[in-house]
């Protein structure tokens, strides 16, 4: 299916939103908007709860964001040992939509704080699996 | 509205490791409660049961503890809303009573959390996030609080030795409570050593697994009368949840989930947050108690750290809270938590918390039991009339 390349690990490879991973590979972060509403999505959802549609569109969420908060996590639960330490954040992009995941740890922790001008990027994982980040503009 | 009672309350001692199974560890609980009920197993006209799934290895746990409590052919069932589970377990029972369709209900919270490892169950936790968009970049309870921990700091000038002056509060109070898994007394020092978990929170600013369970039994207001000489009445319910992504939260230097919970809980027992005499929090991380004095409205936004610096929340204070240790010093055995939390505004309420004991004789208590970080809010008023 596609879906099970996101992530450092998959828990579910079935979804009918997986074309995410196709735009991944395309260096494309994209949400969902509903068809018959206009209702954005990120993280992308098939069903749209305000109207009920099961009828989607993907936007790309691009352009320049703001970290809301962040953590650097010093311990993993299993299965993520190897990538410790890893910050993990949060920021808040145009539209209102706000993006979680993993902040590009070649930053220089100093500037690493709420506030950050932010923006997200693809990142390729070993073994083909494929994620985002959020990185300094 | 109908009025419930709490007639028998029960705990477990919380341990790194009980030396048995599930079962056996349930009726630890059980026991406790039913003799303090001073009840048999045929006067329970059904029973829900409460615990965090994928920690040992019993699918189907209720049909499993209604046949070792002895409570067949009893209906039975399982409620779930992680470490709140057994507060949801509460709203379920005094549904079930309010109803009219049982008279007398007992909750059973448990968790036997040491048949995993310990990254094992951070990784269980981890995945009481959104599997398909969050869990896969190693998501796990410390790091989510440690987040709402810099937005405090962030949006309030809150500092970690804000955060530590609660762990030793904790500390104080986990020495006197002989069902705590953490019975040390810490210093701020200690409690400060740079011993990073997720930053800003360290290895003290975190609540530890436990195997442990609860059990509070409730009734209608005619067999509570019958049956209980010093029952405990509930005053209030209130339930919230919060969007399971962190792309979907609103704020974070509070829950929103227990800032909702909390006025349903009080509008329904129509009292205020002045009128709360004895709380137990959800404190699964410092930050979690100092969020919870804002959210229930103990302090305004941001003041939270005014009451921990003044010691308004120790014993004596203006507004005692977790004077048992909280999950700081007891532990954390996600199903049996909120049951604990209950078991100990109960006894306060009746006067029989011993050394934990609040004077004068509180009337009003308050539990705020929080499931994953912030999912589900559940905030329950209990009282003496």
């Amino acid at each position: 299916m596609g879906f099970e390349q996101f992530g450092v690990i998959s828990f579910t490879g079935n979804t009918r939103a997986e074309q995410f991973v196709e735009f991944l590979k395309k260096n494309e972060i994209r949400g969902t908007v509903c068809k018959t509403c206009g209702a954005k999505f990120f993280p992308p959802r098939s069903d749209c709860n305000f109207c009920l549609s099961g009828d989607v569109d993907w936007f790309e969420v691009s352009g320049e964001g703001n970290l809301l908060s962040f953590t650097k996590a010093m311990f993993a639960p299993a299965g993520f040992e190897k990538d410790v330490p890893y910050m993990l954040g949060v920021a808040e992009f145009s539209d209102g939509i706000k993006v979680f995941g993993r902040i590009d740890k070649t930053l220089n922790e100093e500037i690493v704080k709420p506030g950050l001008k932010v923006k997200i990027r693809t990142v390729n994982l070993e073994n083909d699996r494929l994620s985002y980040e959020l990185t300094a503009v | 509205m109908a009025k419930v009672a709490v007639i028998g309350v029960g705990q477990s001692s919380f341990v790194r490791s009980y030396p048995g199974s599930i079962r056996e560890l349930a009726f630890e609980a059980f026991r406790d409660a039913m003799k303090d009920a001073g009840l048999k197993s045929d006067q329970i006209d059904a029973s829900v049961v409460c615990s965090a799934p994928e920690y040992d290895k019993q699918r189907t746990p209720s049909g499993l503890m209604a046949e070792y409590l002895g409570l067949n052919p009893q209906p039975t069932f399982y409620v779930e809303s992680v470490c709140s589970s057994s507060s949801s377990g509460l709203r379920t029972a005094y549904a079930l009573i309010a109803s009219g369709l049982h008279d007398v209900v007992l909750v059973l919270g448990f968790q036997k959390m040491s048949e995993i490892s310990s990254a094992e169950s951070q990784e269980r936790m981890g995945r009481g996030a959104d599997i398909q968009w969050e869990a896969p970049f190693g998501t796990m309870m410390p790091a989510y609080y440690a987040m709402y921990a810099r937005g405090h700091f962030e949006k309030y000038g809150t500092t970690e030795e804000d955060l530590a002056l609660i762990r030793v509060k904790s500390s104080t109070y986990g020495q006197i409570n002989d069902k705590a898994v953490f019975q040390k007394a810490l210093t701020l020092e200690k409690i400060m050593e740079p011993k990073y978990i997720a930053t800003p929170l360290k290895v003290l600013d975190c609540c530890a697994n436990a195997d442990g369970s609860s059990c509070v039994i409730l009734a209608s207001e005619q067999k509570a009368k019958a049956l209980c000489r010093k029952p405990v009445w509930i005053k209030g319910l209130g339930m919230a949840t919060a969007p399971i992504n962190m792309a979907g939260r609103d704020t974070f230097s509070g829950l929103r989930c227990a800032q909702i919970a909390a006025k349903r809980a009080y509008e329904m027992a129509r009292i205020t947050a002045s009128d709360v005499d004895v709380a137990e929090v959800h404190d699964c991380f410092t930050i979690a108690e100092m969020m919870a004095y804002e959210d229930l409205g103990f302090a305004e936004p941001g003041h939270g750290k005014d009451l921990i610096r003044n010691k308004e929340t120790y014993k004596d204070g203006k507004i005692p809270v977790n004077v048992d240790g909280g999950l700081l010093s007891k532990g954390h055995p996600i199903g049996a938590t909120g049951g604990s939390q209950i078991r100990t505004v109960v006894l306060q309420l009746r006067g029989e918390a011993g050394e934990m004991q609040v004077f004068p004789g509180p009337k009003i208590g308050l539990v705020h039991n929080i499931g994953g970080v912030g999912i589900y809010g559940n905030v329950s008023i209990f009282g003496t009339e």
